[in-house]
Parts: structure tokens; C-alpha cells; sequence
């Protein structure tokens, strides 16, 4: 078989095998891989072993129980996939990302958060098991109360301890598929915080988008979305019809997103909202997956390709954490299509999950020649702040940041890693830069 | 509401077939070789299907034609009828592989030919005395023409689709209706590592393409069908050109 190139969303690749197989307990003891939404590097394999395992044809559901909603499935399987079934007879996932362009696997190594995370944490919180096939070649089930070890560092860890071969969870009964929405405009990003934790006392999620280009008094103004799901009197009877799917045409030049087209944008979007609030029933689709209407829409970003930083900033680092994050960034002109700000919750009791009590903050950056010293410069800030930043979305961060970040967790994680795979079979490009791993 | 049995349910095309048919409330009876995969996809196809589906397992294995009359009975008697039979189960090794391999040639031959043929034999049977049903067998586009990467692959698919045009000339008025499904390049286990073509096709676009063939009867379905196009034009080549061309 011949090499081909190997993508993170984000466009950051290497050159390797990505092999499939029907059963995946076929495969060779190398890093899994799902649909290939992380942005960066995590689902890339090391170059001196360069052969990842793609796991979606492995998608079938193995159980459900149309009684409590407990699925146990394939670890390959989509949420695409899941929803077209389960939805329209009243089953949600009970956290999904910002596209439904994932795998159970990919869910639970890099233990997604959706705009629900204030009050129902992260998708591992709600995983039963996991059977796994770990670096020796034995196929193990863990949970929250067996093998908790192997469990802890599976979730959120990004594929390093094992292959996931499925997972069990419970489906959540919704009253409608419509939500009932609520959104607002924000003029600057003080406001933008306080109303957003006012927000998340009255409402299960929680989302919103700011402007992180104007500098001085108007300063991170945004717009902030609340949600619910909507009870059956209040939503249209019919069951909301998946959008047509548009793609994105061509690999677009580097000029394409320039400051000039990035600000215009970041206007528009400010400025659509022309009522200073708004509410009313939206299809889920439009709601949670917005950006699954435009398919490849990551060709936008030319060949450079872009990254996302994610950082959560932590409660202790008290108020005016968003503001002075903001004021760094635009210090140094980060020009970013889409900011996107959100209160976190409870921090998860796996090693490496991302997720903790404060705001996370995540940009999308297209790379240019000084995307590397500009990622420094925010993990410095964020490092001082007491924050982290989300593995599935990084391809810049250097180790000793991430060291420094994570010093009290990443023991705990490379205990069980070592005991489980002490020669790091299961290792990714992302490892090899971040943890030390051999190439 | 049909009562569909498929050989081959387990995986690829299958698979994906089988779901279409359990989605809008067909009942599904799964024959494979494996009784894990069978169980597996069993469970797959109860979680997809619409409330009151139905769908069973059954041992049926491609190499051992004994065992096809009492799959398809089984399936009669447990889902109280039987109107259509698919078979997409054969095996594929490509033109070196079996030019090295004598007994690897046996294999692809007999099942791909001899032994899907045999099945179908039972399910003709079967069918007709029940008054008629459909009969969808996957055969392919490398059966359209002798080219040489897939030259006893495409010789055996040549042999299924000629056996499937001939029943469907003889039965199709006694009501057995024959598809012949022919698929070109589609991702699934049996291509993987195989550079793919241009109009390589997804499993799933290829089972809405052959259910909408055997609602509407069709004898032979290109799918993806753009092959259809491909096809006419490659079967139109002159030898001295197939001779230089490298597909
Ligand atoms: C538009 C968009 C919006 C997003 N929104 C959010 C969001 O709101 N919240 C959020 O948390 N994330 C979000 N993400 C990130 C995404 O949810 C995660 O990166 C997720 O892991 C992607 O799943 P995947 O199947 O594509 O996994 P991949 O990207 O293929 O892999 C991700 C990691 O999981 C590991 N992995 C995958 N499958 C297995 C397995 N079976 N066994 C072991 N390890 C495995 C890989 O090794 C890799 O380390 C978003 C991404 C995009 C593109
Ligand atoms: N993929 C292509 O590009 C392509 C192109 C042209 C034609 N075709 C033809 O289309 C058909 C389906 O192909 P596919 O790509 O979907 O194949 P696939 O993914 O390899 O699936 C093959 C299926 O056949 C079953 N099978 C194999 N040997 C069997 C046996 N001895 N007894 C019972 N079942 C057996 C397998 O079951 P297990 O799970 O037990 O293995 C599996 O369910 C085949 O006839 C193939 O020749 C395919």
C-alpha cells in the first residue's frame, strides 16, 4: 500500500498509512483514528511508525434499550449516523460537540464538551464502559467502577492508551427535537461575562461569540445564546428536516482571510443581530452543528491551513480573565474569524480531561509565519492565569508549556499510560511532541 | 413490507443495504458464515430499524453450498415468508495474487462463480414456488469486459452475469424478477489498500442506488451508476487499444 498524505481538520499532516478494517480487533496495536475532526496533530501518527488505524467502519450499535436509552455501539460510529436513527424517536446524545462529524472514539479520547457542559460535564462523565484492546493484545472492559485506572486516562486521553473498540452510554429522552432559543446582543466583554454566568443559572446551555478585533471600550462585544429544549406545546409538530449540504468549493487562497475580510466578517456577524434580543424555536441542526452545512469548510483556509486554540481560563484567576486574555491577543493583531467563549463546569475526575470551572476561549488562527510565537504568547498568558489548553485542538503548543499546565494532573496520566503501555505503541505525532515520546 | 434475505449482510455493501431495508420496516433475515459477525449485525439492524421490524440470524457460509436450501427454509419459516433474496458475500484477490496462487484462483472462482450461482439456484426455487419475489445478486463492472488487472475476478463476474441475464429472460414472466447489481469501485474492506479510481463510491449511496433497483425491478444497476457511462464506453474499445491501456 502506498503513503498518502494524513489530515488533522485543521489541515497540519504528515505523510503515513491510514488502514481500515471491518473488525478492529484485526488491526495492528497502533494509534486509532475516527472521522479526523481534532485540528491538530492528535490523530496523526508518529513519523518513524507513520500507519494510523481508522476505525468508522467499525459503526454498528451493538444494544439499545428503548426503555432506559442505553446504547452500546462500535466505537466508529458517527453521531450523524446515531441522530438520523435515534432522533426522530426522541434519543440525544447527552453532550455533542459543534459537529456531529464525530466518532463515539473520538468523543471519548478527547472527552468532548458541548454547550451543555455547565450542568452535564463532558461526554465521558456519562460512559458506562469501554471495551478496549490495550498495547499487550488483551481486550479489557473498563468504567467508572472497573479497571478505573485504564478508565480515567482513557477518557481525554487522546488515544494514547489503547485502542477503543466500543462504548456504552445513555441516550437522553428530549421532550421535541426543536430547541427554544433566546439570544442577545453584548457590548463588551465584561458584560459578555457577567451575563453569560447569569445566563447559565437559568438555562442547560449555554453559548456565544464574541469579537475579539475591536480593541478599547467595545471590546469583546458579542453575541450570547441560550438554549433549551423545547417543550411540545410551545414547537412545531413535524420533525425538522436536515439542511442540504453545500461544500466548500475550492482550496481558497492565502488572501482570502486577510484582517480587512476577517474584521468585515466579525462586523457582519455583530451587526446581523440587529435587535438588542431575540428568541424563539430553532432546528436543532442550525443550533448545535452549525458549521456541517458547509462540507470541507476547513478549505477556506488555503493550504497553510489554520489552528484553533483552546484555553480554559479558571475561575481562581478571578474577574477580568476574558478581558486581559483579549487584550494579549489583540496586542498582537490575532486576526480570528470566530471567537467563541463558554462557562465551563465541574472538572471531570479523568486525568486529562480539558474542561474546568471558568471560561473556555477558543480562536480560530490561520497559519501564518508567526502563529508559532503568537501560540507562545498566549500559553504564556494563559500558564500565569492558571489555565489549560484542549489537546484535540492544538498543534503549536511546545512541551514545556504544556508541562507546566497540566504538572499536577499529567503524573497521575503517565503512571497509568507506562502500566498499560510502557513501550508507547499507541502514540501519535501529537505525543511525540508533547509528551516526550519517541518519533 | 418485504421479507428480505441477504447473504453477505455482515459488512460492506451489505451492511449498508440491509440497513435501507430495515429503516422503512422491511424484515431482515442476516446469512453469514461468522456467528459473531451475524449476531453483531442482528443487533445493528434491530437498533436501526423502525418499531415492529423484524430481523434474524442465520448460518449460511458461501463455501458450503449444503448449506444454502436450509438457510433460505429457516428464513421462510421464522419470518413467515420470503420475497426477496440478495447475495452480495464473494471474495476478491487481485490478477497477481491469483496468477501466483492456484488454489487462492480455485477459491475466488468457486465462490464468485460456481458457488453464488448454487444460491441463487436454491433461491430460484424457492421464490417461484412461492409464486415469484426478486433475486439480487452482486456481480460487478470488471464482468463487463476482459481486462487485464482483473482478469479471473472479471471472468467469474462475466459467468454470474450472463447466468443472471438468463434467468431473468426465462423467469421474469413467471414472476421470479432478477437484478444484477454491478458495482464499480466502492470503499469497503474488499478494496482496502486499493488505489481508488475516480468515482470511487460510499457503500451507502450505492444501497440507496440498488433499493430503488429492486423496488422498481430493474435487471442490471450500475452502482455508482455513472459506471453505466464508463462501461458503454470501455466495452466500445478496440482490442489494440484495450491491449495497450493498463485497465
Ligand atoms: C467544527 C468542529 C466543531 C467542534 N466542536 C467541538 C466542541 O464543541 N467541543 C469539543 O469538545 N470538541 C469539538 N470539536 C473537536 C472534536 O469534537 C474532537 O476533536 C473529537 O475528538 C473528534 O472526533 P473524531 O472521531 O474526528 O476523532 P479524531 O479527530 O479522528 O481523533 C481524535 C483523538 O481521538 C483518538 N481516537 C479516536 N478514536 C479512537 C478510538 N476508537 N480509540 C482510541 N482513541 C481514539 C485519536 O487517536 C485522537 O487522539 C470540534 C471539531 C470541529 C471540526
Ligand atoms: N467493493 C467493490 O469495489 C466492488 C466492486 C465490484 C463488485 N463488488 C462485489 O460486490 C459484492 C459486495 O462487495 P463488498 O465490497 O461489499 O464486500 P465486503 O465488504 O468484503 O463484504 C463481503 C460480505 O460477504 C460476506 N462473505 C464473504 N465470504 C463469505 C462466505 N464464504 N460465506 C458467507 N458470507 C461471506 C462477508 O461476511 P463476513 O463478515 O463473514 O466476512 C461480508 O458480509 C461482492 O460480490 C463483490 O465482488 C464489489
Amino acid at each position: 500500500m502506498t503513503d498518502s498524505r494524513i489530515e488533522g481538520w485543521g489541515r497540519t499532516s504528515v505523510v503515513g498509512q491510514e488502514l481500515s478494517f471491518d473488525n478492529l480487533e484485526q488491526s495492528p496495536p497502533v494509534l486509532f483514528r475516527g472521522l479526523g475532526r481534532s485540528y491538530g496533530d492528535s490523530s496523526l501518527p508518529p513519523s518513524a511508525n507513520p500507519v494510523v488505524v481508522n476505525t468508522t467502519r467499525a459503526n454498528r450499535m451493538l444494544a439499545f434499550d428503548s426503555a432506559t436509552g442505553t446504547l452500546r455501539a462500535e466505537a466508529g460510529l458517527s453521531l450523524l449516523d446515531l441522530h438520523r436513527t435515534l432522533l426522530p424517536r426522541g434519543w440525544f446524545v447527552p453532550v455533542t460537540p459543534g459537529t456531529q462529524f464525530v466518532t463515539l472514539g473520538g468523543a471519548v479520547a478527547a472527552d468532548v464538551h458541548g454547550k451543555n457542559h455547565h450542568v452535564d460535564g463532558c461526554f465521558g462523565s456519562h460512559v458506562r464502559r469501554l471495551k478496549m484492546r490495550v498495547a499487550d493484545g488483551r481486550v479489557v472492559e473498563c468504567g467508572p467502577d472497573l479497571e478505573r485506572e485504564l478508565f480515567l486516562a482513557t477518557v481525554g486521553g487522546m488515544g494514547l492508551t489503547g485502542q477503543i473498540l466500543e462504548v456504552e452510554f445513555p441516550m437522553v429522552r428530549i421532550p421535541t427535537p426543536w430547541i427554544w432559543q433566546e439570544s442577545e446582543r453584548v457590548g463588551d466583554i465584561d458584560e459578555y461575562i457577567e451575563k453569560l454566568k447569569e445566563s447559565s443559572a437559568k438555562f442547560p446551555m449555554t453559548v456565544g461569540w464574541i469579537d475579539c478585533l475591536t480593541p478599547g471600550k467595545h471590546m469583546g462585544r458579542g453575541i450570547l445564546m441560550k438554549g433549551r429544549w423545547a417543550h411540545s406545546h410551545e414547537a412545531p409538530s413535524k420533525f425538522p428536516s436536515e439542511p442540504p449540504n453545500l461544500r466548500f468549493p475550492i482550496e481558497a487562497p492565502e488572501w482570502l482571510l486577510n484582517p480587512l475580510s476577517i474584521k468585515a466578517f466579525n462586523f457582519g456577524f455583530y451587526w446581523k443581530h440587529l435587535q438588542k434580543k431575540r428568541e424563539g424555536i430553532v432546528d436543532p441542526f442550525s443550533y448545535f452543528w452549525p458549521l456541517d452545512f458547509v462540507k470541507d469548510w476547513n478549505r477556506m483556509y488555503g493550504r497553510r491551513g489554520f489552528t484553533q486554540y483552546q484555553c480554559v481560563l479558571p475561575n481562581e484567576a478571578g474577574p477580568g480573565a476574558a478581558r486581559r486574555f483579549l487584550e494579549v491577543l489583540t496586542k498582537r493583531g490575532g486576526a480570528s474569524f470566530l471567537c467563541v467563549i463558554k462557562d465551563c463546569g465541574a472538572e471531570s475526575p479523568a486525568f486529562l480531561s480539558f474542561p474546568k470551572p471558568g471560561i473556555s476561549v477558543a480562536l480560530d488562527i490561520a497559519i501564518r509565519n508567526d502563529t508559532q510565537s503568537l501560540i507562545d504568547d498566549l500559553n504564556e498568558h494563559v500558564l500565569k492565569e492558571g489555565g489549560r489548553i484542549y489537546l484535540a485542538k492544538d498543534t503549536f503548543t511546545r512541551p514545556e508549556h504544556f508541562r507546566a499546565m497540566e504538572e499536577k494532573r499529567l503524573p497521575k496520566f503517565l503512571a497509568a499510560r507506562e502500566k498499560w503501555d510502557p513501550q508507547h505503541r499507541f502514540r501519535s505525532a501529537q505525543s511525540v511532541r508533547l509528551f516526550g515520546d519517541a518519533p | 413490507m418485504k421479507r428480505v434475505a441477504i447473504l453477505g449482510a455482515t459488512r460492506g455493501m451489505g451492511r449498508s443495504l440491509a440497513r435501507r431495508f430495515v429503516e422503512r420496516g422491511d424484515f431482515v433475515a442476516v446469512l453469514g458464515r461468522g456467528e459473531d459477525e451475524v449476531k453483531r449485525s442482528v443487533a445493528d439492524l434491530e437498533a436501526r430499524g423502525v418499531p415492529g421490524t423484524r430481523v434474524i440470524g442465520v448460518a449460511c457460509d458461501l463455501e458450503k453450498p449444503e448449506s444454502f436450501k436450509p438457510a433460505l427454509e429457516e428464513v421462510e419459516q421464522r419470518l413467515d415468508g420470503l420475497d426477496t433474496v440478495v447475495v452480495t458475500a464473494g471474495a476478491f484477490a487481485t490478477q497477481e495474487q491469483l496468477e501466483r496462487d492456484p488454489s487462492l484462483a480455485a477459491k475466488v472462482l468457486t465462490l464468485d462463480f460456481a458457488n453464488t450461482v448454487l444460491f441463487c439456484e436454491e433461491a430460484r426455487k424457492k421464490l417461484l414456488m412461492r409464486g415469484g419475489g426478486t433475486l439480487c445478486a452482486f456481480s460487478s463492472v470488471a464482468g463487463d469486459r476482459g481486462r487485464s488487472p482483473i482478469i479471473m475476478y472479471g471472468a467469474a463476474k462475466a459467468g454470474l452475469s450472463a447466468y443472471l441475464e438468463g434467468l431473468d429472460h426465462k423467469y421474469r414472466k413467471e414472476g421470479l424478477v432478477t437484478v444484477c447489481v454491478k458495482p464499480g469501485f466502492v470503499r469497503t474492506g474488499m478494496t482496502e489498500g486499493l488505489k481508488a479510481p475516480p468515482f470511487a463510491g460510499e457503500p451507502e449511496a450505492v444501497a440507496d442506488v440498488v433499493i430503488a433497483g429492486i423496488d422498481d425491478g430493474t435487471p442490471v444497476v450500475y452502482a455508482p451508476p455513472i459506471w453505466r457511462a464508463v462501461m458503454t464506453a470501455i466495452k466500445a474499445m478496440p482490442r489494440f487499444v484495450m491491449r495497450r491501456v493498463k485497465f
